[in-house]
């Protein structure tokens, strides 16, 4: 092979988008992702270092400077085979993962200049790969032992996969009408093409795992019967964190005041923004108001931007420093036109007398002390309540556990805030047999983190059922 | 898939059918729903479960055609197939506690069908079942026959009097109250504002009331709270912490408004509708 020459640019290859203006527009995603020449000349910026500091800030140890190695060749296709020897949607992180704080985070290239662009690259192989090989279904030796998955999102699937690859017959339970979690019902189309997910699912598929749609564990089978009568031999929880958080203040039941999980659900997974093709409904008013500065905040604003919202505010209390969105949502957010109301916090939501949601009180915050979480503390500031008029309201502060499960299986313990209690080398519950992992767990955290919980609880799914055969 | 095992109309705009789910049909308990969609386009709708046939693997529903997804459901026939039906979700009713009582179960419209599996259940159990139903007219009247096996007394009446007896099932219930009938618990479904009529008749009595909330929804799990419901000054969520809920407790204001956040959408979807299956005529 001709030695290629390395690329030192500071700056990673710019992936082309779509301009803000239009994007705000529509519900196609935002960037359209490297042609073949962009990603081979990104990945020459790659020092391939031996001691491979990025794949120690990947939760589930892609093989990253060996893919792009293959990349930097043009051999596309093995560099997709060595991504998913150990990750099974890399379409999917290649978009969502938070690279900054993770694999680019440690990137060598990063100490001058920007790191190089690992999710780009993993995106662009992903997707390589989707559109120009027919996969070949593998031939995998089934062991003949049973295991079920509850819940569909990254942690179910993540876990599903590695197991079937073991030859475990899997079976994957989900509640809704399509697998996929929060890949289908929380992440707008326009940052993951449900396209894309239903594509790596079917990988899944091809591999031999089983999905069952429209299964409620918990209140159609309880896992006891799920041992007893249907025989599985171990159970991976992977039920994410899909109770949303309410703010318990005046107005917050009028009619157009939403989850960001009825909203973003409403939108994503019932595709209301194609209504009336799609039957699922959705009101908007012309101002909006989200509160929190999440990621789930940012998505909900610039689907509120879509949908035909005039001005969409995101009210946070405390300063932009301090928002735990991504950085590069808040930027997308900004460039589509998102308004920032920071160190605003809401006392009430005003009733325009109909019982339908006419504006939004807040109270200005300034910063204090940093409390337990090391960020400074918001405290209001007396006499500066305000009134925003507005029309709708998303409620986008936090998401904690499903307690369905929790509350159908007596012995399995939970903190608690409803976090399912498990240890954390091996995702092992208090239940013999039965294992967790992902927002179920830790309460709402990211993709990543959920499949690289799910990839541990396989292995010890694993080890539990050899061990109870040997 | 889930396939139409049965079919039957019972009044010009309530159909009944029975849907094929081995599972739910062993599992489902009195008060609790099913969410079906006809097609991936429908949206996910909750439907009250009226019965099951374990054996036949049958779950039977009822329902008045009068939205789209309703509408469309309610033109298959036996052997076609729905894409989704999820259940059962929502708690079951707490019927055991009055085995040997005395329970009025009133039901307005289709509320009939829905109060007469617990009036079944609860007159198996050996409970004394008065049961009051009201309809607009007689035309509509469904299910007499098994509300008539399903109850010691059943009283019928009408907003018009076309059956003879005109009136609403609150008139029927303060007769008997009058009469000096002594209830333990009264359980009552049907529109919010029935159910808020008996809950305000049974208050200053003291009479425990049951009432069913039929909520918009969208997942039925727990996950996406537009479901929310004011119950003694809490809010709870219909999907998981009801669908039956204290009467006295709820907000109904809240409730009816609620119910009434996309009647726009819902009236468009319709018209559509029967534009298309009629070619615009109406």
């Amino acid at each position: 092979m001709a030695k290629q020459k390395r690329n030192m640019s500071l700056v990673k290859v710019p992936m082309p988008e779509q301009d803000p203006n239009v994007r705000n527009k529509n519900f196609f995603e935002v960037a359209s992702g490297y042609t073949p020449e962009m990603a081979m000349e990104e990945a020459l910026r790659c020092l391939q270092c031996k001691h491979k500091p990025c794949v120690g800030g990947c939760p589930v140890n892609v093989r990253i400077p060996e893919f792009i190695a293959k990349v930097a060749e043009g051999d596309f296709k093995e560099a997709y085979e060595i991504i998913t020897s150990t990750n099974n949607l890399p379409a999917v992180c290649g978009r969502v993962c938070p690279q900054e704080s993770q694999c680019e985070q440690r990137c060598v290239r990063a100490i001058k200049g920007e790191p190089v662009a690992i999710g780009r690259l993993e995106r662009f192989v992903a997707d390589w790969y989707m559109e120009n090989v027919d996969k070949a279904i593998p031939e995998i030796v089934k062991n003949g032992h049973k295991v079920a998955v509850v819940g569909s999102g990254p942690a179910g699937l993540t876990c599903a996969g590695d197991l079937a690859k073991l030859g475990y017959d899997v079976t994957i339970y989900e509640a809704f009408h399509v697998p996929g979690g929060v890949l289908m019902y929380g992440i707008p189309e326009f940052r993951l093409p449900k396209k894309l997910v239903q594509a790596e699912i079917q990988g899944l598929r091809d591999i031999g795992v089983h999905i069952e749609t429209n299964m409620v564990i918990g209140r159609i089978q309880s896992l006891e019967e799920l041992v007893v009568d249907e025989n599985y031999e171990a159970i991976f929880i992977g039920t994410g964190a899909g109770l949303p958080t309410f703010m318990r203040i005046e107005g917050e039941n009028l009619n157009e005041v939403y989850s960001a999980n009825e909203f973003l659900t409403r939108i994503n997974l019932m595709r209301a923004y194609d209504w009336p093709n799609a039957k699922t409904p959705i009101n908007i008013g012309k101002r909006v108001a989200v509160i929190g500065g999440g990621n789930v905040a940012m998505d909900a604003a610039r689907s509120a931007k879509r949908l035909g919202a005039e001005h969409v505010y995101i009210i946070y209390r405390r300063s932009e420093e301090e928002l735990p969105a991504r950085a590069e949502e808040v930027h997308h957010a900004k460039e589509e036109g998102i308004e920032f109301m920071l160190l605003n916090n809401p006392v009430r939501i005003v009733d325009d007398g109909r019982g339908w949601v006419k504006g939004i009180e807040l109270v200005k915050m300034e910063l204090g002390e940093p409390d337990e979480s090391g960020r400074r503390r918001p405290q209001a500031i007396p006499g500066s309540e305000h009134i925003v008029d507005l029309e709708s309201v998303i409620i986008a502060i936090g998401q904690s556990p499903n307690p369905l499960i929790k509350d159908t299986t007596p012995d399995l313990e939970c903190a608690s805030w409803g976090g399912i209690i498990v240890d954390e080398a091996s995702m092992k519950t208090s239940k013999d047999g039965v294992y967790a992992g992902g927002d179920a767990v830790t309460g709402a955290a990211t993709v990543i983190l959920a499949m690289g919980a799910g990839k541990t609880a396989a292995k010890s799914i694993d080890e539990y059922i050899k061990a109870k055969h040997a | 898939m889930y396939k139409i095992l049965s079919k039957r109309r019972l009044n010009s705009e309530t159909c009944e059918m029975e849907i094929e789910s081995k599972l739910i049909a062993r599992k489902a308990k009195p008060g609790q729903f099913i969410i079906f969609r006809v097609d991936d386009d429908s949206e996910r709708i909750p439907l009250t479960i009226a019965g099951t046939d374990p054996e036949r693997n049958a779950v039977r529903i009822i329902f008045q055609m009068v939205g789209e997804g309703t509408m469309r459901l309610g033109e298959l026939e036996v052997g076609d197939a729905i894409l989704d039906f999820v259940g059962p979700l929502g708690k079951p009713s707490h019927l055991d506690e009055y085995k040997g009582k005395r329970v009025a179960v009133i039901g307005g419209g289709l509320g009939a069908a829905i109060a007469y599996p617990q009036a079944a259940y609860l007159h198996k159990i050996g409970a004394q079942v008065d049961m009051i139903v009201g309809f607009r007219n007689q035309d509509i009247i469904i299910l007499e026959d098994e509300m008539k096996a399903a109850s010691d007394r059943l009283f019928i009446i009408t907003d018009d009097g076309s059956n003879g007896r005109k009136g609403f099932v609150t008139n029927v219930l303060q007769e008997l109250l009058d009469e000096g009938t002594e209830y333990d618990a009264v359980i009552a479904v049907g529109p919010l504002v029935m159910m808020r009529a008996v809950a305000e008749l049974t208050r200053p009595l003291e009479i425990p009331t049951l009432v069913s909330m039929n909520t918009i929804m969208v997942d039925g799990t727990g996950m996406c709270g537009c479901c929310r419901v004011t119950v003694g000054g809490e809010t709870k969520f219909a999907c998981v912490d009801g669908p039956d809920f204290d009467g006295h407790l709820v907000d109904f204001e809240e409730a009816i408004r609620r119910s009434g956040l996309f009647k726009k959408q819902e009236q468009e979807a319709k018209e559509e509708h029967i534009c298309r299956l009629t070619g615009g005529k109406r």
